[in-house]
């Protein structure tokens, strides 16, 4: 116990230089934290908002539909059946049927993909049930983000175009019920909701369906002839890609901050080795050994980084919470600009295993850098340190 | 064991390499130093007096010859068995004092007990008693800073003596101190010498300290010049 007992004397008694060090690693240690909460709470909340609006517990597609090839998009529709269609009618799933379209806002030709949704479902969060209506116009809802490319607003009817299975193009014109606001884009951008069935027969395609969305927590999955069952990992996955993409370009920030402060530190140690020769050859008259002495410098430098996490918990603490409970605001314009989706306010999430895991981390990295300059001290002899000497 | 013989150097050599060349700091010394004794190196600068001093703390290591410590042979200790015999049985006085800065008189003696692992009870009644020694209990929580230089010097000697150790080593210990404190020191290291029995060996070119001395060991160019008992014990 002497070690850590002279270690800590000896931290305290250095002074500013000892505060220094430990606030701009304290920064290194908080930024860390910060920006990695950060990310996790977006990546929880994206999830979670993708999960609920558009992912569920995962999706049956139809075999060869891919959302990123028009081309498939004609031929992918298959009869709800066997197991699928169990699924449906307990309410354990829902199905959409994707058709391409037309609409003619303005005088404007805008391509559109439309998506029929059974109005009465309640897996997902889309506000479906605004499409049960009475009336004999054709329901249709919207995202805003829709809404503000087309122009098109709640009440407004639109001539839509498009091609049934036979090939055949008919137009009807449809009437904007709902505007809705989400902040998943890819149930937004380019897209119209119609009821399920009304689309079936528009196009065609009496109770087929593109995609089954089952309902959360759903599994295992069942192989189904004719579908593909995608899990939330592979449908999660382009989302996961993007926030890591991100998390990256945060890192590099720390790393620098990070970086700093070990240099602060490598710095501190050589000087201190430099500076306290007289003082390491007394220690060894006094019966230290090498090995005693280059434990008491690196543990000393290693002390660093536990004041850091004092120092750093101190404002810390209350700034993280802080964002953690209070959120931290996004200008409205900026949301879309990232690509996922996010709400105008991000919720951090701390985790003990981020904590624990960013604390180890860092006192890993202030051991190893406070371990290498001391290794000028095991080749020094006692008498060249005694006469101020650094051999 | 009153004169049983605490130190035993034969033939003891010391080659420092110097560039291309070579140069002998210490030439076949070989002395012997017995219990209780108030020796002193003495001879002028680059005589080999710390040289010699600091094979004896086994803090160097001999190139020739043998210098038997304690029953420890110096020139074959390790490292780690050199730095337990300073810790346990050799006190050290340096010239400039060599206090730990950031440590209070308290700390600073308390340090070699701390290596000890003395439980704090028996470590704080220790180190009381070896300020009380030199006169500084009431200076305990002063640090080095905020004492002078004879008062620093004081806070060395309770710091070598703390322990009771057999052997303590001065290296010009009046160096930097005026004739007054000098004085008041070195009767101290005599109080000290008679009380714990403990061996001094100085190394010093001082006239007050040679005065203060009951065996003159002169050393030129490494070599034993003289060596004479100047008042019995």
């Amino acid at each position: 116990m002497i070690i850590p007992k002279l270690a800590f004397r000896n931290m305290l008694g250095a002074g500013a230089k000892t505060w220094l060090n430990a606030v701009v690693l304290s920064m290194a240690f908080v930024a860390i934290i910060w920006s990695q909460g950060l990310y996790i709470g977006i990546d929880a909340e994206v999830s979670r908002a993708m999960i609920e609006a558009e992912c569920g517990g995962g999706q049956y597609w139809v075999e060869g539909y891919d959302p990123f090839d028009p081309f498939t998009i004609q031929d992918a529709h298959r009869p709800l059946t066997g197991p699928l269609r169990t699924l449906v009618e307990k309410g354990q799933a829902t199905p959409f049927l994707i058709v391409q379209g037309t609409i003619y806002p303005g005088g404007r030709i805008v391509p559109v993909l439309l998506k029929g949704i059974d109005p009465g479902q309640k897996l997902l969060s889309i506000p479906s049930s605004v499409l049960k209506t009475a009336d004999n116009e054709l329901p249709a809802l919207i995202g805003a983000r829709m809404s503000a490319t087309s122009g098109l607003k709640k009440g407004d009817t639109v001539t839509v175009r498009w091609r049934d299975a036979k090939g055949t193009f008919d137009a009807k014109d449809l009437q904007i019920v709902e505007v809705m606001r989400t902040t998943v884009q890819s149930i937004d951008s380019g897209q119209i909701w119609l009821p399920l069935q009304t689309l079936q027969e528009m196009a065609g395609m009496p109770s087929e369906a593109t995609i089954v969305v089952t309902e959360k927590n759903y599994g295992p999955a069942v192989p189904i002839p004719g579908w593909t069952f995608k899990n939330l990992d592979y449908l999660l996955d382009d989302i996961k890609s993007v926030i890591q993409a991100k998390t990256i370009g945060s890192s590099i920030l720390y790393s620098i901050l990070l970086f700093l402060a070990m240099l602060a530190i490598f710095n501190t140690q050589l000087l201190s080795i430099w500076r306290r020769r007289k003082e390491i050859g007394t220690m060894m008259a006094l019966g230290f050994s090498r090995g005693k002495v280059i434990r008491l410098f690196t543990l000393e430098g290693a002390l660093n980084g536990v004041l850091a996490a004092l120092v750093g918990a101190v404002y810390g603490i209350p700034l993280l919470a802080y964002t953690a409970t209070h959120g931290l605001g996004l200008p409205a314009d900026q949301i879309d600009s990232f690509g996922i989706a996010i709400s105008e306010k991000l919720y951090p999430t701390y985790s003990g295993a981020l904590v624990i895991g960013t604390t180890i981390l860092v006192f890993s990295i202030t051991t190893i850098v406070s371990f290498m300059p001391t290794r000028k001290i095991a080749k020094l002899k006692p008498t060249d340190a005694l006469r101020g000497k650094l051999t | 064991m009153e004169n049983s013989i605490l130190i035993k150097t034969v033939d003891l050599t010391k080659v420092y390499p110097m560039g291309g060349q070579s140069i002998t700091a210490l030439d076949s010394v070989s002395l012997t130093f017995r219990k209780g004794e108030f020796a002193g190196l003495v001879g002028p600068s680059g005589s080999g007096k710390t040289t010699l001093l600091n094979i004896l703390g086994s803090l160097d290591a001999p190139t020739k010859g043998s210098a038997e410590v304690l029953g420890e042979k110096v020139e074959t200790l390790s490292h780690k068995k050199a730095a337990a015999l300073r810790n346990r049985h050799i006190g050290f006085i340096f010239q400039t004092f060599n206090l730990l800065p950031v440590y209070t008189a308290y700390e600073n003696v308390e340090f070699p007990l701390l290596l000890l692992g003395l439980p704090p009870a028996a470590r704080k009644k220790a180190v009381m008693d070896a300020l009380d020694w030199v006169h500084l209990a009431d200076r305990a929580k002063s640090r080095p800073n905020q004492l002078s230089g004879g008062q620093c010097q004081r806070v060395a000697i309770a710091r070598a003596v703390v322990k009771k150790p057999s052997l303590i080593l001065a290296d010009e210990p009046t160096a930097n101190l005026d004739a007054e404190n000098s004085h008041h020191i070195l009767h101290t290291m005599e109080d000290i010498n008679r009380e714990l029995r403990s061996t001094f060996i100085f190394a010093t070119h001082d006239e007050k300290v040679i005065g203060h001395l009951r065996r003159k060991i002169v050393l030129v160019d490494g070599k034993v010049a003289k060596d004479e008992v100047i008042k019995a014990a």
